[in-house]
């Protein structure tokens, strides 16, 4: 047990040190940092002072190490572009992208979970069968195009005639782009304290939030089904014991462990998906920044995303792999 | 065989006389594929839309790159109507500069199906490749490469592209960007794909390399390179196969979404992704047959190719059958 956390660890920090040496490979080698620091107007005293000033005279391992001490202290460069330090961005542009991933990971998991169950107990059904169906063609459609038509539909809207009357209603309406009115509590800016702010973040949760819904939701399916065929559950039912207590009680509980593991690498992958949904509605978050990052080729903004999101990369895989040794027991047995 | 001197002696020189493509219709997976309604729609909806595109320049009504054709007069014609102006019908409409949607359509399917096809033959020659590498060799070189390959698995593979996209956008000089594009975004999305390749070729390759074939390959000092490109790699293909396809879909897709961000194929040579990128921006004027049709057409062609990719994983999936 211990071996095997003390070494998911080491890997951890081994892929964490990788991916520093991509981020400062790219500081290094992508353009001249000199080039880009220094105009026109210069001599060759400032280019060796600025190259002493910067530890660029160094042997390339140490710049390295120089490079990720100053990563941990929160410095992570200048960007070209705006001029101002990368880390006081990424801290202003943080809370949107977060609260985006928070709603739409809790959609996903509610409707992924309860859509779910209800396929699998009613497997025959109509309805489960119409849910399993549409759910084949979202996960065929990429994501962009969810968001530019829920933009279609619910923004700019489709005039819809109810039948027999002369009323026409239109859909659209629902703001579709950036984050509304927002109150800042001085270190985070939130948009739930305004109602125009959450009618904003409604249609990027559903963007976003919809691919991880189908996937969960035919996971979720196939586990509960395999689950259902077991001996333990016919056991239960052959005690008498009623529907609801072994659907719920039951077999739902042994669905949660591939559940909660996909959810946690699905927690990663929304935050990247987050870089689509925040173009497509303008949504001020850290991916719209890293978008414009690529665009202007502003290399300590990307550098700087890269990290944080290996970080958070990281650290989710390892608390998924710890809580999945936590909540199975048959794998504490070694 | 011991029941090979009774055979119809004219029966199996007939078949020896068969092509291989009617080999292939007659095998179990042609047998299946027959009986498939999904996968003969989608194969055939696949191959119109590849010939559509290997044959825009005689399709298209017009050549959308060509200045001198574009009469900004016809600019933004509703689909199927007479221009307000020169009285000229368009099958599914213009755009602002009066270019015929349908012709930009047969184009962008053009770019996005070149770069898709491209980028997974790179990803699956790079993949193979390394994974043959890795399992046949094993020790050090088996321990870097998988360490990469599951390294970078960690990463959504459109990040690690648009990541490579920025990268080579930041080592080309600006005036070659635009040209160099198309093949940085092939290099981009085929980087980001080659670690399905390279695991399920070592799985595979591990199991074959103990096998006697390849015992007595070795035995008669066959060099390790023609045991691994003669010998092994026909024998891992099939699995090969189906990532292959399924990786198409993802390709198209990641394509149309990169292009669609801005961090793909330039406006001189709009895929897919990037009409829907132009459309977008009409779309609250009403001019909704810019954005809808190429919306439509790419998702018609990751669909039939997801299709596909499943049915053949099915199909060629021994414990199915």
């Amino acid at each position: 047990m211990l071996s095997f956390i003390l070494r998911r660890i080491f890997q951890s920090v081994l892929v964490l040190l990788v991916v520093g040496l991509v981020a400062f490979a790219m500081f290094r080698f992508v353009g001249d940092p000199i080039d880009t620091m220094l105009g026109q107007e210069r001599t060759l005293e400032d280019i060796d002072r600025l190259r002493e000033q910067l530890g660029l005279n160094k042997p390339f391992f140490l710049q390295y190490w120089d490079f990720l001490v100053r990563a941990v202290q929160g410095d992570l460069g200048i960007s070209y572009r705006q001029g101002r330090p990368v880390a006081e961005i990424i801290a202003e542009r943080l809370p949107a992208t977060l609260e985006l991933a928070l709603v739409s990971g809790a959609l996903a998991l509610a409707f992924g979970i309860g859509l779910g169950i209800f396929t699998a107990i009613r497997r025959e059904g109509v309805t489960a069968n119409f849910i399993m169906t549409v759910s084949l063609i979202g996960v065929s459609l990429p994501t962009f195009l969810i968001g530019v038509l829920l933009i279609y539909g619910f923004g700019v809207g489709v005039d819809i005639r109810i039948p027999f009357t002369d009323t026409v209603i239109n859909t659209g309406g629902m703001p579709t782009f950036g984050r509304g009115d927002t109150v800042d509590l001085g270190w985070w800016t939130t948009g739930f304290a305004s109602w125009d702010g959450v009618q904003s973040i409604i249609l990027p949760a559903i963007t976003l939030g919809l691919y991880q819904m189908t996937l969960i939701m035919r996971l979720v399916r196939a586990e509960m089904l395999e689950v259902l065929r077991a001996d333990y559950i016919r056991f239960a039912r052959a005690r008498g014991l009623g529907d609801r207590a072994i659907n719920y009680r039951h077999a739902l509980k042994n669905t949660m462990v591939p559940v909660i593991t996909v959810t946690g690498l699905q927690l990663g992958s929304i935050i990247a998906f987050a870089i689509i949904t925040e173009t497509v509605f303008q949504w001020p978050g850290v991916g719209l920044l890293f978008i414009n990052a690529i665009q202007f080729v502003d290399i300590p903004v990307m550098a700087a995303y890269l990290m944080l999101i290996s970080v958070m990369f990281v650290a989710i895989n390892l608390i998924v792999d710890l809580l999945y040794v936590l909540i199975d027991p048959r794998l504490r047995v070694s | 065989m011991s029941d090979t001197p009774q055979q119809d002696i004219p029966a199996v020189l007939e078949a020896r006389a068969q092509s291989r493509l009617s080999r292939a219709w007659d095998s179990d997976v042609g047998y299946a594929f027959r009986h498939s309604p999904v996968a003969m729609i989608s194969a055939f909806v696949t191959l119109v839309l590849i010939l559509a595109a290997v044959f825009a320049p005689i399709i298209a009504p017009h050549d959308p790159f060509n200045p001198a054709t574009l009469n900004l007069l016809n600019g933004l014609t509703p689909p199927g109507t007479p221009s307000a102006f020169t009285g000229e019908t368009f099958l599914l409409g213009t755009d602002d500069q009066g270019r015929d949607v349908f012709s930009t359509i047969l184009y962008g399917l053009r770019i996005s199906l070149f770069v898709g096809f491209a980028a997974v033959t790179f990803a699956l020659v790079l993949g193979v490749t390394l994974g043959l590498i890795a399992a046949y060799v094993g020790g050090w070189t088996e321990t870097i490469i998988m360490r990469i390959a599951d390294i970078q698995l960690t990463f959504p593979s459109i990040l690690v592209a648009m990541l490579i996209f920025g990268i080579a956008k930041g080592i080309t000089p600006i005036e070659y960007r635009d040209q160099v594009a198309i093949a940085v975004l092939i290099l981009a999305i085929g980087l980001s794909d080659w670690v399905q390749f390279a695991r399920v070729v070592r799985g595979a390759t591990l199991v074959e390399k103990n096998k006697e074939y390849v015992q007595a390959a070795r035995l008669i000092g066959r060099s390790p390179l023609v045991i691994m490109a003669r010998h092994i790699l026909p024998n891992v293909l099939s699995p090969v196969l189906v990532i292959a396809t399924i990786s198409l879909a993802l390709a198209i897709i990641a394509e149309a979404t990169l292009s669609f961000l801005g961090v793909g194929a330039p406006p001189t040579e709009p895929s897919l992704g990037t009409l829907i990128r132009i459309g977008q921006t009409f779309l609250f004027s009403g001019k909704w047959w810019i954005l809808v049709f190429p919306a439509a057409t790419l998702l018609v062609l990751a669909l039939s190719v997801n299709l596909l990719g499943d049915w053949l994983r099915d199909a060629l999936n021994p414990r199915l059958r």
